[in-house]
């Protein structure tokens, strides 16, 4: 266990180095920021003084170089923009971003669950033929269409929740959070359901899937025959074996509805950090970026790594030992 | 003897969008208390799902179309779900074929067992445990006390069965169905758990179907043996007058092929022809397409004669003669 810990460490520290010169060389092939953050009237001596100061005068491996000594010691750099340190910058919309994230991914597994094992159990009842066909919609409108529906009924024209911010927002551990006040929640609750919405229908076609192969299975019938109660043959027997795949997708999905809620939190103006990143890559914020994206392969790093000792906990047949 | 099971008439059909599949038809049998009753068969002709019907496990498209299940005299097959739930794993238990599909493969085996214990029995936690150790220990599971927080996986497939027989004696049931219970396992360790269950039988008084298609299994465990051809008992009777002096044309080709000393060396006799299909089965004999003894007579049903006593017959024509 501990081997593999070890070595699933290293292996990540791999990870975010290749990333780091990926991203570096990525960036100087997109474009120069100062074209964008000099005005145009400046003159030469101001242009040369202020590509000094943001350190882009120097040739590409020492900027890359000093980049890493600043990363070994925490410090991703400075925003040319707002000249924050970036990863104080991301920190302060992170809260926002995780709060969406977190919530999304859990009304995925409240409705998806419960809907999946529904049209799983029953395939032929109304509910579970509706949430089936309703899954294809899940997965196929775009979100972008989807907020801008939700705003226009809920928001527009029923008037029943606002379209655009956090609300009001309470203090948790010195962070902010809107779950905590009912306005905030009111706030979070239509960008939530739409970022959630291809999450509960992978959820939901993952656990129907599951349920319909476990149920035939010959440990159901002895189960069964074991006299014990419906409810414990499903929710014990049943669902311990489905979880497995459905702990998976809902690992990655978290990671990937954290770096990609860009475009709900555009269209309902949330204060995130895709919001961030998307005003960074418009200015060519090199430090923000790069501090952003680094945060988000770490993220998936550390997500893989639950979701695998999560599997120990749910398949005692996975032995972490065995695994590279 | 008192009779624990008396099925009368028992037809279990299975829908399909082809007709109407008649997996068990019109088939009577009694066990008594301590008796063995074999029930023999090719695959496919209805030996499983009468064990479930028994049970009322028999999901949709199937359904019990005719006939009754008499318990002790009470017919199951009209009573609610929740009783049958009360006496299935309780007084009548039933072991599968296959031992490493039938344990849960991600719960551990005191889980199984004691929510076994505790689905019939109002005992603590403690006391549920203690009955499990002691039924492993009763089917010779080595240190029953370590046994018992192993998962399924850590079992050989002959220790699987042992527990699965565990699980089924847990309650000292009146009656066991064993599907077939030792075809999975080498034949060593199928002798083993045969004599275990034949000493656990005339113990306990336990009532047992022992389903099969192996005649040697049966020949030296079952007091009595019913004959199963396309859903239909062809013969019924004790050990001695089916295997001894079998009338049936299908039960002499069954004999005939088993590998015998005195004809070693010899082509091993076949029954000509294959299973019909259960699908829409014409009226009249169904073994008559590959009976040499079929004439125009077979193609109406024969009906259930007692040739001697307690040795019931379908056929028109019976085989008197020897088998080789």
């Amino acid at each position: 266990m501990t081997a593999w810990l070890l070595r699933r460490l290293v292996q990540a520290a791999f990870v975010v180095l290749a990333m780091t010169v990926i991203l570096f060389i990525g960036l100087h092939v997109i474009g120069n920021p100062i074209d964008i953050l000099i005005s145009p009237e400046a003159d030469q001596a101001d242009r040369a003084r202020a590509i000094a100061a943001l350190g882009l005068d120097q040739p590409l491996w020492r900027q890359y170089a000093l980049f890493l000594w600043g990363m070994l010691h925490g410090d991703l750099g400075r925003s040319f923009v707002f000249h924050e340190p970036a990863l104080q910058l991301i920190g302060e919309r992170l809260p926002a971003t995780l709060e969406l994230a977190v919530s999304a991914v859990l009304l995925a597994i409240v409705i998806g669950i419960p809907l999946g094992l529904y049209a799983g159990l029953y395939p032929n009842s109304l509910l579970g033929r509706s949430a089936m066909a309703g899954s294809i919609l899940g997965f196929s409108l775009p979100t972008f269409w989807v907020g801008l529906m939700l705003i226009m009924l809920f928001a527009v024209r029923l008037g029943w929740l606002p379209s655009t911010g956090r609300g009001q927002t309470a203090l948790l551990f010195g962070i902010r959070w809107s779950f905590l006040t009912r306005d905030g929640l009111a706030h979070l609750a239509m960008p939530a359901f739409n970022l959630a919405l291809g999450n509960i229908a992978l959820v939901l076609r993952l656990v129907r899937s599951g349920v319909r192969e476990t149920l035939p299975l010959d440990y159901v019938r002895f189960a069964r025959a074991k006299g014990l109660r419906p409810a414990r043959v499903v929710g014990v027997h049943v669902m311990k074996n489905i979880m497995i795949p459905v702990v998976t997708v809902l690992g990655l999905e978290f990671g990937g509805t954290i770096a990609f809620s860009v475009v709900t939190e555009s269209i309902f103006a949330w204060p995130g950090m895709g919001k961030l990143i998307i005003d960074s890559i418009n200015v060519l914020d090199r430090p923000v970026i790069v501090a952003y994206l680094m945060i988000i392969v770490l993220m998936f790093v550390a997500i893989n790594l639950v979701v695998d000792l999560l599997y120990t906990f749910l398949d005692p047949r996975v032995r972490l030992e065995d695994r590279g | 003897m008192t009779t624990v099971l008396d099925v009368r008439g028992l037809s279990t059909h299975f829908t399909t969008r082809a007709g109407i599949v008649r997996a068990v038809d019109d088939i009577s049998f009694s066990v008594a208390r301590g008796q063995v009753l074999g029930l023999v068969g090719e695959s496919g002709s209805g030996k499983s799902v009468t064990g479930f019907s028994i049970l009322g496990l028999i999901d949709p498209p199937g359904r019990i179309a005719a006939g009754r299940v008499l318990f002790h005299g009470v017919d199951l097959v009209a009573l609610e779900e929740r009783e049958l739930r009360r006496l299935r794993g309780n007084r009548i238990a039933m072991i599968f074929q296959d031992p490493m599909m039938t344990l849960n493969p991600v719960l551990r085996i005191d889980t199984q067992m004691i929510e076994t214990v505790r689905a019939h029995a109002r005992v603590s936690h403690a006391e549920a445990r203690t009955r499990a150790r002691d039924a492993l220990g009763m089917v010779g599971i080595a240190s029953p006390e370590e046994r018992l927080s192993a998962y399924p996986h850590q079992f050989s497939g002959g220790m699987r069965q042992r527990v699965a027989i565990a699980i089924a004696l847990l309650h000292r049931p009146d009656l066991i169905i064993a599907d077939e219970p030792t075809t999975a396992l080498d034949v060593t360790i199928q002798a083993q758990i045969l004599a275990e269950m034949q000493t656990l039988s005339r113990e306990h008084g336990t009532a047992m179907i022992w389903i099969t298609h192996d005649l040697s299994v049966v020949a030296g465990l079952a007091d009595a043996i019913a004959v199963m051809y396309a859903g239909r008992i062809v013969e019924t009777g004790s050990v001695g007058d089916v295997l001894d002096r079998p009338l049936h044309p299908y039960t002499h080709g069954l004999i005939g092929s088993v590998p015998s000393r005195n004809r070693r060396g010899a082509r091993l006799r076949q029954i000509p022809g294959l299973t019909p299909s259960l699908l829409n089965l014409p009226a009249g004999c169904a073994f008559r397409g590959r009976c040499a003894r079929a004439d125009a007579a077979c193609a109406s049903d024969p009906p259930a004669t007692e040739i001697a006593a307690g040795h019931v017959l379908r056929c028109f024509h019976p085989q008197l003669e020897v088998v080789a």
